[in-house]
């Protein structure tokens, strides 16, 4: 760790983020290795079916239009897990607090369709960042109140959200036909198409602004620096004198206002109203996107367009080369353990593993909130003891 | 209302509570198990999802279920051993590594299904465990219909509660498991060997949730169907909170949890049963509540998540 943290400041932290930039990048060609390596085992064309995955990413304008629109469900909750992961808290509930947030934003823009189309949907997004907002509360005030952890409550919790959609469609807003949905939002409340003749919205403007707004939130405002503290450190948050509790509730909030968002932006441009179970697991995926993005918000854009493309390209390898989308699932689980796994990408180096830094490494936030559930039943005391053993 | 209490009483509820509460309580105890050494362990999903695929695969293939249980042995202790690499060697997040095993798991098993199948669905029906019968149990009044015709895994589960309750709160070996969770630094001083133990454990951990998974695919059902699992390895590590990290107590979190279950399942063969949806959230509700009210009371294992490097520098 020691040239790490030595020397000067920016180029430090330039050196720091092209590090990791190496990093993911190792990390993601192993993956895609061990893809191939299965689908050899299996039988396919590697080399045909490997094309087909970066034809459909990449290959035409369409391909990365499509790619971004697979991008975007992906770019708001992994924006909304990076900001938790800032706050020490694993939101896994992303999945959960989108569908809370797509029905809201579906039932508000049929209700108010007599608004003219800027005030519409305006007010359908925010219903549902109310409604996501309201879905992440609850865990993180269970939280808060008796330390339940927040990986199983949200968990539970997107159970709850999917079941209770499917819910409240059949019995109050399912339009008629056999599959459990709502009507199709009036045409003046859809997002407006941003390339003619893709499916790309203003949905990545919404996006970009966002991302910008979260990271001017954790870097400019005191509350960003008291989630950061808090998150990096609970025991000097907590001798600070930071209301750790209530931070902790606010976390979770505005992080499920922003997965709420996801879905609003599902349902506003691209489903253009609510489907019962319409979500192939984006808050799972939404996890990948913030651990590849090392929680940093600007790195969420990035990430989330490699996902995307994953799902864009997994697709075309579906319908071209007859190879289930699903492999692209199993390679996303790969992402996420050789991203996480600093030991293994640092040992071809023979490398020490630098030291977690406050606040920006993943490692760090992750390892707190692992420890959120040792930490309020054995008190703020063993802090020194839960420490790493490091060098 | 009386139908309502009729449908909680019935035998049937209560045989099924068993067989449903069998691989929630075999991951919770494994969950137990990897915890007491100080590693969480969220990948029990993962192991219950594998442990399911690979005993119908191997059913499939072979024609023998017994075959396929030892295929989900292997498949959970390999999941063991990943999580064993990737927390303890390469000192990644537990949290994290467990989320990576368990997408892993789901994107391989529906792959797989589809390559094998040809189907996104389930796979076809397989050779499954046959259900036993104990000789001279069947004649008790109650017991007997409670607790015969299961299938083996049920008994090793109702075995397994207690015999891991044994060994680690009377044995010398759990002893020295029990504190590597507290403090690894001291059974490290005293010679217990930290690594090779938790490793050992988080295989044994695998094989035992992934007889979990066998009686999701070869006890309950005889299929393997997409996303098997559902949540319940997650259910699993609830219920290990709730029995506060103890075998039998997890083992007993675990057929509330399925008592639940098995109730919402009785409850809408009602002739008018209250709405599907409403009735299946009641075991997440149930895990929800019960962990918020568990925490308060139980301490978990001291060192739980923590990166130990045994040795002197620190590093390797």
């Amino acid at each position: 760790m020691t040239e790490r943290t030595a020397g000067r400041r920016l180029p430090a932290a330039w050196a720091e983020v092209l590090g990791e930039l190496a990093l993911t990048a190792a990390a993601v060609a192993l993956a895609l290795l061990a893809g191939a390596a299965l689908l050899a085992l299996a039988g396919y064309d590697v080399r045909d079916a490997y094309y087909n995955l970066w034809d459909g990413a990449f290959g035409s304008v369409y391909s990365v239009a499509d790619t971004l629109v697979n991008a975007m469900p992906l770019l708001f909750a992994g924006l909304a897990v990076a900001f938790a992961f800032r706050g020490g808290l694993f939101n896994i509930g992303a999945e959960g607090q989108l569908y809370a947030g797509a029905l809201a934003t579906a039932v508000t823009a049929a209700a108010l369709a007599e608004w003219p189309s800027v005030p519409l949907i305006a007010a359908a997004m925010l219903a549902g960042a109310l409604a996501g907002g309201l879905w992440g509360l609850v865990p993180g005030a269970l939280k808060a109140k008796t330390g339940a952890h927040e990986v199983i409550t949200t968990i539970m919790l997107n159970y709850v959200a999917i079941l209770l959609t499917t819910h409240l469609v059949k019995q109050y807003f399912k339009a008629p036909g056999p599959v459990d949905q709502t009507a199709l939002i009036p045409a003046h409340a859809r997002l407006p198409e941003l390339i003619a003749g893709t499916r790309l919205t203003w949905a990545v403007v919404i996006g970009v602004v966002l991302v910008a707004a979260v990271d001017w939130l954790l870097r400019r405002t005191s509350f960003g620096f008291d989630v950061v503290l808090v998150g990096s450190n609970p025991g000097a948050a907590v001798y600070a004198g930071v209301p750790v509790a209530a931070r902790t509730v606010w976390t979770m909030a505005v992080s499920g206002a922003v997965a709420g968002l996801a879905g609003s932006t599902m349902v506003l441009g691209v489903l253009y109203r609510f489907i019962a179970n319409f979500s192939p697991g984006y808050g799972f995926t939404a996890v990948a996107v913030a651990l590849v993005a090392r929680a940093r918000p600007w790195g969420v854009l990035p990430a989330a367009v490699l996902f995307g493309a994953l799902q864009a390209g997994g697709l075309t390898m579906q319908l071209f080369a007859r190879i289930p989308a699903d492999l692209m699932t199993a390679v996303q689980g790969l992402v996420i353990l050789f991203v996480a796994a600093p030991g293994l990408l640092y040992a071809w180096r023979r490398l020490p593993v630098a030291a977690p830094r406050a606040g920006t490494a993943m490692t760090m936030t992750a390892e707190t909130a692992a420890e959120g559930a040792a930490e309020t039943a054995a008190g703020p005391d063993n802090e020194t003891a839960r420490r790493e053993a490091g060098p | 209302m009386s139908e309502a209490l009729e449908a909680i009483f019935h035998v049937n509820t209560l045989t099924s509570t068993l067989r449903l509460a069998t691989p929630i309580a075999l991951a919770a105890m494994a969950g137990t198990l990897s915890e007491r050494v100080g590693v969480i362990n969220l990948a029990l999903e993962a192991k219950l999802l594998a442990g399911a695929f690979a005993g119908a695969y191997a059913s499939y293939v072979t024609g023998s279920a017994w075959l396929g249980v030892g295929a989900a042995v292997l498949a959970g202790v390999l999941i063991g051993a990943l999580l064993g690499l990737f927390t303890l060697r390469w000192r990644a997040n537990h949290v994290v590594a467990g989320i990576g095993l368990n997408i892993l798991a789901l994107g391989l098993t529906t792959w797989l299904l589809q390559v094998i199948w040809g189907s996104r669905g389930t796979s076809p029906v397989v050779p499954d465990l046959p259900g036993w019968s104990i000789p001279g149990l069947q004649a008790v009044p109650l017991l007997g219909p409670l607790l015969s015709g299961h299938s083996p895994l049920v008994y090793v589960m109702l075995l397994a509660g207690p015999l891991l309750w044994v060994w680690l709160f009377k044995t010398p070996g759990g002893l020295r498991a029990r504190m590597i969770g507290e403090h690894p630094e001291a059974a490290d001083t005293v010679g217990i060997p930290v690594r090779r133990t938790q490793f050992l454990l988080l295989l044994a951990a695998g094989a035992l949730a992934a007889l979990g998974g066998a009686q999701l695919s070869l006890g309950h059902l005889s299929w393997f169907s997409q996303n098997m699992s559902a949540g319940r390895g997650y259910m699993a590590l609830a219920a290990n909170v709730f029995g506060r990290w103890n075998p039998l107590g997890s083992m007993l979190a675990a057929l509330l949890f399925a008592f639940t279950d098995a109730l919402q399942m009785r409850v809408q063969t009602l002739p008018s049963p209250p709405p599907t949806e409403l009735v299946q959230m009641l075991p997440y509700l149930l895990t929800i509540l019960v962990v918020a009210g568990a925490f308060r009371k139980a301490r978990p294992p001291a060192a739980l998540g923590r990166h130990y490097e045994p040795g002197r520098s620190g590093t390797e």
